[in-house]
């Protein structure tokens, strides 16, 4: 009761707001649950969703499996599901602190290959899949964690080299990461899909997916190395001093003694700028790929489930919010260590 | 002045304050000492409400301090306080800390605000620096411009709270040669402190706290000769040996 | 370069003199028909996004304040109703967001006929959001209205949709440079006598300025690149625009190039006034 009254009624004023508050919280509340749950059509009737007051969640009901996996065969379904739950797993694994040893990279090697496999199929009996008929949360999934795979060395060097004494490195460094962070991901995404076919040899062709991966690499890799740098920054000089008195080479002294420091500070911000990432793989709709966003947004085009947006979009979020939300617990978590 | 009656302070489940009673005259200095965690700095911040009081009572120049603000904006007028960190606004000159709280809150006009601040500033001895910036000022300096920030108030009351703890050495005496100087002048004080030599000086009585409770309370004179606990005999043993 | 020529591109900048041949949906300041340049175009696309990008910033800044200092506030409710929309907001797309408000804005709102009308004169429909102008009064004609002042479905989700963005991460600066100043600076106005009100106007929320406005700029930039998404939409800003002119020419490098030529030049000013303002105003 005393809690009651300290943080909602400490005084009349702050009283009345409160009350006020309440009621029109309660209002929303129920009208949410009465549309999301009671008058809700769950069956995939689009005449009943559009007769009911409700939610029509019958759209994903009936369309959860494009949704899912996109234009996956669909016998097949059982791969990228599988493939789904490896990337999470691998995902999860990376997140548990005694796991950070070199042979974590090893494990990505192997991890990221065995996913490939599944997905592509052609060995071991497995049907081959080709990479335009993947699509939905997966393809959401593989661009980032493809992306950060491939971003996370490259950002390394790219801040180490933003620190290095050869000017024209530094200018190099600099020169990317300022123009990469001072333009949107869309026009480096525009960049991968528009010009990079232009620089091939004639004949030769670059796969859509490839090319969106690519960008969200380069895109990812200077914002990564932004993050890298400040926890190059962080770490006192004393540290550089004693590995320079310890007389260690470059290379050395900052895979054994530099790094590992500045990759454990950077925890918190690097997890966020992975939360990022994976926001930003929805704008691979832009260029014509088919990630989760892309795969709600073409269920909707079929004439029966017309006019359901809001509720396709609001599972849209919700499925997102659960992976993004989750990290950023994970991430939150490490700033009360 | 300052009447404390059974007072009792818990921050969360655990009791910081015991059964506290302390009268301050006016005129009167005391100073309290003791080991950390006693809860000396706990003590005098329930006189300007900066913590409240679970039980007992409060009171400061006849005003009870309650939950209602009032009470506590009647009393802040008229007590002063000094803080170990001098928690001056960086983002204001000194001039500008010094005439702050008589603009906003007594509402005194600028220009006497001013002039206020300049006279105080010259009872701390530096009045050339009302211009600059606290960053640009020592120690020693700091926290001669917040004592000079509260005395602008003309409060009855000063509270210090280990004021010379966080400074340098040779800058301590310069702020206690001013503590003793208000003290002269017939300012009430209470100060929580380890400077011992200021104690025998300028204090009308020491109390001493261990634990959350008043231990000892004796006029220095007594106190630093004969302690009658064997807590205090152990914490001077302790303070004065080294 | 085999390659180029196999396509036919025809490199260089002078296409942008000649006729764009597309109408362009609205134009915030400039006129423009489909026998303007290329280079017209792209500058109406060029002013649309500025118009979005500054009314975006200002809607953001004052609903980011607000809901940072609710999550500052005594009352419990206040706290977690802006803590669960800043933990909402940031973990969900921002295109998703996007979609989300364009489907409430033409799926939500009734026809033109049955138009929500809250004030008079001001109409809600699903094809758009009418005021009355200085010179005349929305009217509803067929199955839509003419005349006052008319906000696209695009541009109003594309402006809902930044700025409640945009809000979530600013609030969270908001909260953390005012949580950022010294406790002790706190106790010394109340000791002084100075109201909480007083207190946080005269000596926390100056201090706390000095923390929030790098992080801030920083956001208001990210905002501008954000409205990038335009395309997405349907909305005329300047990547739609060269999107459409990169189709039609087929002159893919120059397009790209002005892109980002100029973003590029919006976030070096921004960084570039960030400098400044550390040098000068950053504390002394």
């Amino acid at each position: 009761m005393k809690w009651l009254r300290d943080n909602l009624f400490p005084g009349w004023v702050s009283g009345v707001f409160s009350a006020l508050l309440i009621v029109i919280l309660a209002k929303s509340l129920f009208a949410f649950v009465d549309w999301a749950f009671l008058e809700a059509v769950w069956r995939p009737d689009p005449n009943a969703c559009r007769a009911a007051k409700g939610a029509c969640w019958g759209l994903i009901t009936e369309k959860h499996r494009f949704i899912l996996f996109g234009t996956y065969p669909y016998e097949q379904h059982w791969r990228p599901a599988a493939a789904c739950v490896l990337l999470i797993a691998l995902w999860t694994f990376s997140a548990i602190r005694a796991f950070w040893k070199w042979w974590l990279a090893l494990v990505w090697f192997f991890g990221l290959a065995l996913i490939g496999m599944l997905m592509w199929g052609g060995v071991f009996g497995l049907p081959y899949v080709e990479n335009e008929r993947w699509g939905g949360l997966i393809l959401t999934l593989l661009l980032s964690t493809f992306g950060v795979a491939f971003a996370f060395p490259l950002s390394i060097l790219l801040a180490l080299g933003r620190r290095s004494d050869m000017p024209m490195i530094r200018a190099l460094c600099v020169g990317y990461i300022e123009l990469i962070r001072g333009v949107p991901l869309i026009s480096v995404l525009f960049m991968a899909s528009v010009m990079l076919p232009l620089f091939l040899p004639s004949g030769m062709t670059i796969d859509k997916m490839v090319r969106a991966q690519l960008a969200i690499v380069m895109f990812a890799a200077a914002y990564l190395a932004e993050v890298v740098r400040g926890g190059l920054q962080s770490i006192p000089r004393g540290q550089y001093d004693a590995a320079h008195a310890l007389a260690l080479p470059y290379w050395r002294r900052t895979w054994l003694i530099i790094l590992p420091q500045a990759l454990r500070v950077s925890v918190p911000p690097l997890v966020n700028t992975l939360i990022a990432l994976l926001k930003d793989t929805s704008l691979v709709l832009i260029i014509g790929l088919f990630d989760l966003l892309s795969t709600v947004k073409i269920s909707l085009t079929e004439p029966a489930w017309n006019g359901f947006g809001i509720e396709a979009y609001v599972f849209a979020s919700l499925v997102y919010f659960v992976f993004c939300f989750s990290m950023s617990r994970y991430s939150r978590s490490f700033e009360h260590r | 002045m300052i009447e404390m009656s059974q007072v009792n302070k818990y921050f969360g489940a655990f009791q910081v304050l015991k059964d506290v009673n302390l009268a301050v005259g006016r005129g009167e200095k005391v100073v309290v000492c003791g080991p950390s965690g006693s809860g000396k700095s706990t003590l005098i911040r329930l006189v300007n409400r900066l913590e409240t009081h679970q039980s007992g009572r409060v009171v400061v120049d006849g005003v009870e301090l309650t939950e209602d603000p009032r009470t506590v904006d009647r009393v802040r007028r008229e007590v002063g306080m000094v803080f170990q960190s001098f928690n001056l606004f960086p983002h204001l000159t000194v001039l500008e800390n010094l005439t702050l709280a008589p603009i906003w809150v007594q509402r005194v006009p600028k220009k006497e605000a001013e002039d206020t601040a300049m006279h105080f500033l010259a009872r701390v001895r530096i009045p050339e620096q009302a211009a600059k910036y606290p960053s640009q000022l020592s120690g020693g300096q700091q926290q001669r411009v917040a004592i000079a920030r509260a005395l602008c108030m003309k409060p009855k009351l000063m509270l210090f709270d280990e004021p010379t703890s966080a400074l340098d050495p040779e800058m301590i005496k310069e702020v206690l040669d001013v503590m003793v100087e208000l003290a002269r002048e017939g300012m009430t004080m209470v100060v929580v402190t380890h400077e011992m030599g200021f104690a025998r000086t300028v204090a009308d009585r020491v109390v001493f706290m261990d634990g959350g409770r008043i231990v000892e309370a004796a006029p220095p004179a007594d106190f630093f000769s004969a302690p009658r606990t064997d807590r205090a005999k152990l914490f001077l043993s302790q303070v004065l040996g080294h | 370069m085999a390659n180029l020529e196999e396509r036919r591109i025809a490199s260089g900048f002078g296409f942008l003199n000649r006729e764009a041949g597309f109408e362009i949906g609205e134009s915030a300041f400039l006129r423009y028909g489909a026998a303007d340049s290329y280079l017209r175009a792209l500058f109406v696309g060029l002013t649309n996004t500025l118009l979005v990008a500054a009314i975006g910033v200002v809607l953001a800044t004052i609903l980011g304040t607000f809901i940072g200092l609710c999550r500052l506030a005594k009352n419990f409710l206040l706290r977690t109703l802006s803590g669960a929309y800043i933990e909402f907001i940031r973990n969900v797309p921002l295109l998703v967001q996007l979609f989300f408000w364009y489907a409430v804005i033409t799926e939500g709102l009734p026809g033109a006929r049955e138009a929500l009308s809250p004030l008079p004169g001001v109409f809600l429909s699903n094809r758009g959001i009418f005021f009355p102008s200085l010179s005349s009064v929305p009217e509803l004609q067929g199955f839509n209205f003419a005349g006052g002042f008319a906000i696209s479905p695009e541009f109003a989700a594309l402006l809902a949709g930044l700025a409640t963005y945009t809000a979530a991460f600013i609030a969270e600066i908001v909260r953390a440079g005012i949580q950022a100043v010294d406790r002790g600076q706190n106790e010394a106005a109340h000791a002084l006598g100075l109201t909480r009100a007083q207190a946080t106007r005269l000596v926390i929320l100056p201090q706390a300025l000095r923390v929030i406005v790098p992080p801030m700029t920083s956001q208001y930039l990210n905002l501008t690149k954000n409205s990038s998404l335009a395309v997405a939409i349907g909305y005329p800003d300047l990547v739609s625009i060269a999107n459409t002119t990169m189709n039609q020419t087929g002159q893919a490098i120059e397009g790209i190039a002005v892109i980002m030529a100029v973003y590029l030049t919006i976030s070096l000013s921004i960084s570039a006034f960030m400098n400044w303002y550390n040098a000068h105003v950053a504390f002394k």
